[in-house]
């Protein structure tokens, strides 16, 4: 029988798996029906991709409390039969809605409430109620070597190249599956061997042509672009450039205009000490230049109208921002007040870590979205094109919400929010 | 003609061929509600996908696309088939959650590379139905023929 044989009524089968006996008995129903369901699916992956065997994983995040209709809500609930609950530390993404502030919702009244019964509906589940797109920035997160399941592209990222965890590129409903189960098929990027980088990109450019925060957006776009779904290396950068603000906009970026599921940054990464290590000695890789020309090419494709001019709203935070950015945001606004809607997404967790930044932040007449993200809510109205830091907005917003755009560093964005008219001096060099 | 390929989910099906001339992310770029391809840089912008046998050359896109597929099931508006050239986690998945939840959903065909629609050639396939076999055999009726019956 084939490794990926389905019986008549579509179901799969564990044919071609090696199940251990507890492994077995999940799928017999021993825990009840919506572990069993959520063993069905996982095997079916298993065996779609060739896996022999299942691994444990030591957490998840789950991307499936998004709301996309009332599928979404089925499936969470024959999950839940039984008494289903997850058997591994799981946090939870961006839902559709700010659960704790309910009425910055502008959308119709129904589709909120559906998107608030779908995230409670994880939480019942025993998942935390963390609603981020950056799960690398609670406490606990996992290290080089760990095996977890984390949908979420910027998350799944991040994971692979600035941790080292290993996660293949997860999303709705095996996420939720693994995290019952605590089981995912034994393939992808949870082995060694499809860790190594194939294309090699080095920026020929000098570093300071921008911001490192603008370059870290316009890089991760252009290499995802080229990359597909392949591991890119980038070399020739300073480390010193490189932090996690610098990582998280990379991978987010790359991730949107690609399928980039890991990266390396040789010197900076911790499976690219070397470029020999990032390759795992491979001598087939490939090796592709980055100009300033190309960078200049990615910015006007994440724009969707002329940097200048009148401005509707700001948005920063995408993915989710970190503890130290926010803090760094709060002081370049030093008690300017915001002449537009200006906005910041981040977690409750990171609010609730840093309750200063976020006051003075709005005192300066900055809206804090905590759960979701203001590409997937409707929480803002904008009379005008918004500016953003993030090439993932940037790629997604005029789609999700018909927004126009403007991608520019983040000092441009609040110095623009606080002058109420686009102002650029971002990247000089491109 | 008769060729050989992988059922990943699902069963027998015939249904009308539509190729894809590119990639489509189900997510953002097809309406769950209506069928219709809605991403507006694509070729087959405004096409009806419901109920065909689609070939899709790539996958791309967000994960979501799993979701948008089930929730396309749930509204009877999916394609009948999905014929792939790599095995895509996330439309495979949105079919087995498919087939979970409703107990149906469009059969998923992993094509050998080899195979005239994954080269497609010839191109493009007008009015030309396809027949999945249980045992995985594809078969091409032209127009007009009319040897196999409506599912």
């Amino acid at each position: 029988m084939s490794p990926s044989s389905t019986d008549r009524s579509g179901r799969t089968t564990a044919a071609g798996l090696d199940l251990t006996t507890d492994e077995r008995a999940l799928l017999e129903g021993d825990r009840g029906a919506g572990t069993a369901l959520a063993m069905r699916i996982v095997c079916g992956l298993a065996s779609a991709v060739g896996a022999s065997t299942l691994r444990p994983i030591t957490s998840a995040h789950v991307d499936g409390c998004l709301y996309h209709g009332p599928s979404s809500l089925d499936f969470v609930r024959a999950v839940a039969a039984d008494g289903a609950h997850v058997t591994v530390p799981t946090t939870l993404n961006i839902g559709g809605i700010d659960l704790r502030n309910p009425d910055t919702f502008l959308g119709p009244a129904a589709e909120g409430e559906h998107a608030a019964e779908l995230m409670n509906a994880y939480v019942d589940l025993g998942c935390e109620p963390t609603f981020t797109c950056a799960p690398y920035q609670l406490p606990g997160r996992p290290g080089l070597g760990t095996h977890v399941a984390w949908a979420e592209s910027n998350a799944i990222v991040f994971a692979n190249s600035a941790l080292g965890a290993r996660t293949s590129r997860y999303g709705d409903f095996i996420d939720i599956c693994a995290a019952v189960t605590g089981l995912v098929p034994d393939a992808g990027l949870h082995l060694t061997e499809n860790r190594a980088a194939r294309t090699v990109f080095r920026l020929e450019a000098d570093e300071e042509v921008c911001d490192p925060s603008l370059l870290a957006a316009l890089l991760g776009h252009v290499v995802g672009r080229r990359t597909g779904e392949d591991i890119p290396a980038v070399v020739g950068l300073d480390p010193a450039i490189v932090d996690e603000s610098w990582l998280q906009a990379f991978g987010a970026a790359a991730a949107s205009s690609g399928g980039v599921a890991m990266f390396h940054v040789v010197g900076v990464t911790p499976e690219a000490a070397t470029l020999e290590d990032a390759t795992q000695g491979r001598t087939d890789t490939r090796t592709e230049a980055v100009s300033v020309a190309d960078l200049r090419e990615a910015l006007r494709e994440l724009s969707t109208v002329d940097a200048e001019g009148a401005l509707g709203a700001v948005s920063l935070g995408t993915p989710h921002m970190s503890a130290e950015r926010l803090r760094q945001v709060a002081d370049y606004f030093g008690g300017r007040r915001a002449a537009v809607p200006a906005f910041v997404s981040t977690s409750r967790v990171t609010v609730g870590e840093n309750p200063r930044a976020a006051t003075e932040l709005v005192s300066c007449g900055v809206r804090i979205v905590t759960d979701t993200c203001t590409y997937v809510s409707k929480v803002m109205d904008p009379r005008g094109p918004v500016m953003t830091d993030s090439a993932k907005w940037a790629y997604y917003a005029p789609g999700n919400q018909g927004y126009d755009v403007v991608l520019a560093s983040w000092r441009d964005c609040v110095d623009s929010a606080v002058a109420g008219r686009i102002l650029r001096t971002e990247p000089q060099g491109v | 003609m008769s060729r050989a390929a992988t059922i990943l989910v699902g069963g027998e099906v015939t249904a009308p061929l539509k190729v894809l001339d590119e990639p489509l992310s189900f997510w953002g770029g097809f309406d769950s509600a209506t069928g219709l391809i809605i991403d507006r840089h694509h070729p087959q912008f405004g096409d009806r996908l419901t109920g065909l046998a689609v070939h899709l050359p790539a996958s791309r896109g967000s994960s979501s696309a799993s979701s948008v597929l089930v929730e396309a099931v749930r509204a009877h508006t999916a394609p009948a088939a999905l014929l792939l050239a790599t095995p895509d986690q996330i439309l495979l998945l949105g079919a087995l959650v498919a087939y979970e939840l409703y107990g149906r959903g469009p059969t998923v065909v992993l094509l050998e590379t080899s195979h005239p629609i994954a080269e497609r050639h010839p191109d493009p396939w007008p009015e030309t139905r396809l027949t999945v076999t249980a045992r995985g055999e594809l078969q091409l009726h032209p127009s007009g023929a009319r040897e196999t019956q409506e599912e």
